[in-house]
């Protein structure tokens, strides 16, 4: 693959993004600008920027990946991830909008008054923001070996992370926003452009395209992609599908940089307007995973989906592995390349390659890198406002300072986050990482969503039941992931890749026993203010 | 609202009219989370436990387990639509509420 194409694309898309950042920060001066763009953002606009926000570049590259290599498998993350909007738009958005003013902690710590529930709050949301956050950045290295090979990661990284801080300090929420925006139109145009592609492959006809994706031959043997099991088999290979779906399907609900957007806009109406036009695009792009995967399987074919190496690089790779040395020749000999290892992140540049030719999979990079920015962008504003806000501003200042301050203290801590993120993704570049997302929707299915719904629903609902059911959901998923055979491989003591099955009912438990071991008069008493502002959008932050 | 004005919480959320918005907001809301998660848990259940039925051919090459997952856009997709229309409602009597209770409280001072 050649390096030059795209990353002149990815510059024009920086050039654009930069000149918007500029435009951005003359727009605003104030912490809330900083943190909600003043609340002006329009609900289309804020569905597209939650679009941009969501699909990662794990997403993009990762899902299209395992649909080509476990088809139905593969597909389930798409279905789980559109279905999670639901919970999205019936139980938060609206509440969240009507109650908070910056932070996740804020609609907490309405009536749960206090430092211990702000804190523990505001640990949840750097915890899942950082793994999250760190997940991306090693992506962007392994992205770069895989799409660039010559291309140094750690200047990769290091470079992306900068970016990122440039929009966040000087631009804000505004400038984060509009490249979420730009970036998801860009996603949403190559995802629909690689499945029209690909299934004008087979002259439009679904029936043809499903045909030959329920026969794809490898040489492992011919495979039916639309059958299940593939990825998850036997009955461990069930509940870890279960388990999986669960935090999928819940963990939406609570990731701290999705909630975010919702202070953005004006009101509860133009909340759950962005919902809506979140779920038409979300679902679109799912649905074209389904098409791009299922394309890259039967059009590239699993033994050609994986660094491709050429000639004298060929010779040599083949020359130190003796043991595969008549496969790998014959493959030399018949296609001009070798494959030697499988590697499922590449389907969607080959299949661009295979389709479009060199420009497309040069698209497609650039696409993969611009979407890598904006994700990171966002979590990156979250962590600050954590920091700043909850941290900062409402525990160690107590609610005192000026808005200069409150502003330095953003951008500082928007600095000290990145900067922590890039050196730690920079350290662990090379490892596999992948399992920090999954962590990042566990913790936030397990520690913030019961405590949320509890909150917003349950009159009798205390301080000491949010402080419990956060730290047993933080904790479980937390301790489980460390035994799970994702960290410990084959000696694993707890048998699920996915805790949440168990995390997710462990923060339940601990919120619900807490609650139930002492009475909060004070939580009880603003039950019905909480209530009647979630609902009726009175005394809403403006 | 204007930022001046301090609505009466508790007698608000004591009236009849604030009760009936939230008993019809929980009418659908309930029973639809209810429904999406079992409909969505019912995929990977079905699909871990039973591979072997849900490997069926039912729509030309598309297996049980395909047209499933599929349905559920279709089913996300149908939920949101219902909502968005139910939301009306729910809009208009908030914003009963909130100019009564406004006018209420800048008349009362």
């Amino acid at each position: 693959m050649t390096a030059q194409p795209s990353l002149v694309m990815f510059s024009i898309f920086v050039g654009i993004t930069l000149v918007v950042t500029g435009w951005a920060s003359g727009q605003s001066r104030t912490s809330r600008g900083f943190y909600t763009a003043d609340r002006r953002i329009g609900g289309l606009q804020n569905g597209w920027a939650i679009a941009g926000d969501y699909v990662s570049a794990a997403t993009f590259l990762g899902i299209t990946g395992l649909v080509a290599f476990y088809g139905f498998d593969g597909f389930m993350y798409s279905v789980g991830w559109l279905v999670a909007y639901l919970a999205v738009l019936f139980l938060v958005a609206e509440p969240l909008r009507n109650t908070g003013k910056y932070t996740l902690a804020d609609l907490m710590s309405f009536r749960l008054r206090g430092r211990g529930v702000r804190a523990i709050a505001a640990l949840s949301t750097l915890t899942i923001t950082l793994f999250y956050l760190i997940a991306q950045m090693v992506g962007v290295g392994a992205l770069v070996n895989l799409l660039l090979p010559r291309f140094p990661d750690v200047v990769a990284i290091t470079g992306v992370g900068v970016l990122m801080l440039v929009y966040v300090i000087f631009g804000g929420m505004l400038a984060t926003t509009w490249v979420q925006i730009i970036k998801a139109g860009l996603l949403l145009v190559t995802s629909l452009a690689l499945a029209v592609l690909a299934v004008r492959h087979f002259n439009f006809s679904l029936g043809t395209f499903f045909s030959a994706a329920s026969s794809v031959s490898s040489s492992a043997g011919t495979s039916n992609l639309l059958e299940p099991g593939l990825l998850f088999h036997g009955p461990i290979g069930a509940w870890n599908l279960i388990s999986l779906g669960l935090a999928l399907v819940l963990g939406t609900a609570g990731l701290p940089h999705i909630l975010m957007r919702f202070f953005t806009v004006p009101s509860a109406k133009a909340a759950r307007t962005s919902v809506a036009w979140a779920m038409v695009l979300v679902g679109v792009f799912y649905l074209a995973t389904s098409f791009m995967g299922l394309g890259a399987a039967t059009l590239v074919g699993k033994d050609h989906i994986g660094r491709r190496m050429y000639a004298g690089q060929a010779i040599a790779y083949i020359a130190r592995h003796p043991a595969q040395q008549t496969a790998l020749d014959e493959q030399l000999r018949k296609k001009g390349y070798i494959v030697p290892t499988p590697d499922s992140n590449l389907a969607a540049p080959l299949l661009a390659s295979q389709l479009g030719g060199s420009f497309l999979t040069a698209f497609v990079a650039a696409v993969a890198f611009a979407t890598i920015l904006a994700v990171v962008a966002g979590l990156t504003l979250t962590a600050s406002s954590a920091f700043a806000h909850d941290i900062w501003f409402s525990l160690i200042r107590g609610g005192r300072g000026d808005e200069t301050e409150h502003l330095f203290v953003a951008r500082a801590a928007a600095l000290t986050v990145g900067g922590l993120a890039i050196a730690l993704s920079i350290a662990l570049r090379g490892f596999n990482v992948a399992f920090l997302v999954g962590l990042a929707f566990a913790v936030a299915a397990s520690a913030n969503v019961p405590v949320i719904l509890l909150a917003l629903s349950w009159r009798r609902f205390s301080r000491l039941g949010a402080i419990a059911g956060m730290l047993a959901g933080l904790v479980s998923s937390l301790a489980l992931i460390a035994l799970s055979p994702v960290v410990m491989g084959d000696r694993a003591l707890f048998p699920l890749e996915n805790p949440g099955i168990i995390s997710i009912p462990a923060g339940l438990i601990g919120a619900v026993v807490g609650t139930l071991l002492a009475r909060d008069r004070e939580s009880e008493a603003m039950f019905d203010q909480l209530q009647v502002r979630a609902t009726t959008g009175l005394g809403a932050e403006v | 609202m204007d930022r001046g004005v301090h609505p009466r919480w508790e007698s608000l959320s004591a009236e009849p009219e604030f009760r009936a918005l939230l008993r019809s907001r929980r009418r659908f809301v309930v029973p639809a989370t209810i429904f999406f998660i079992a409909y969505y848990l019912a995929l990977p259940i079905s699909a871990g436990f039973w591979p072997k039925a849900m490997s069926r051919p039912v729509l030309g090459p598309l297996t049980i387990a395909y047209c499933f997952a599929l349905s559920q856009f279709v089913m996300a997709w149908i939920l949101l639509a219902l909502y968005l229309l139910r939301a009306r409602q729910f809009d208009l009597a908030a914003a009963r509420l909130r100019r009564r209770e406004t006018r209420e409280v800048l008349e009362s001072k």
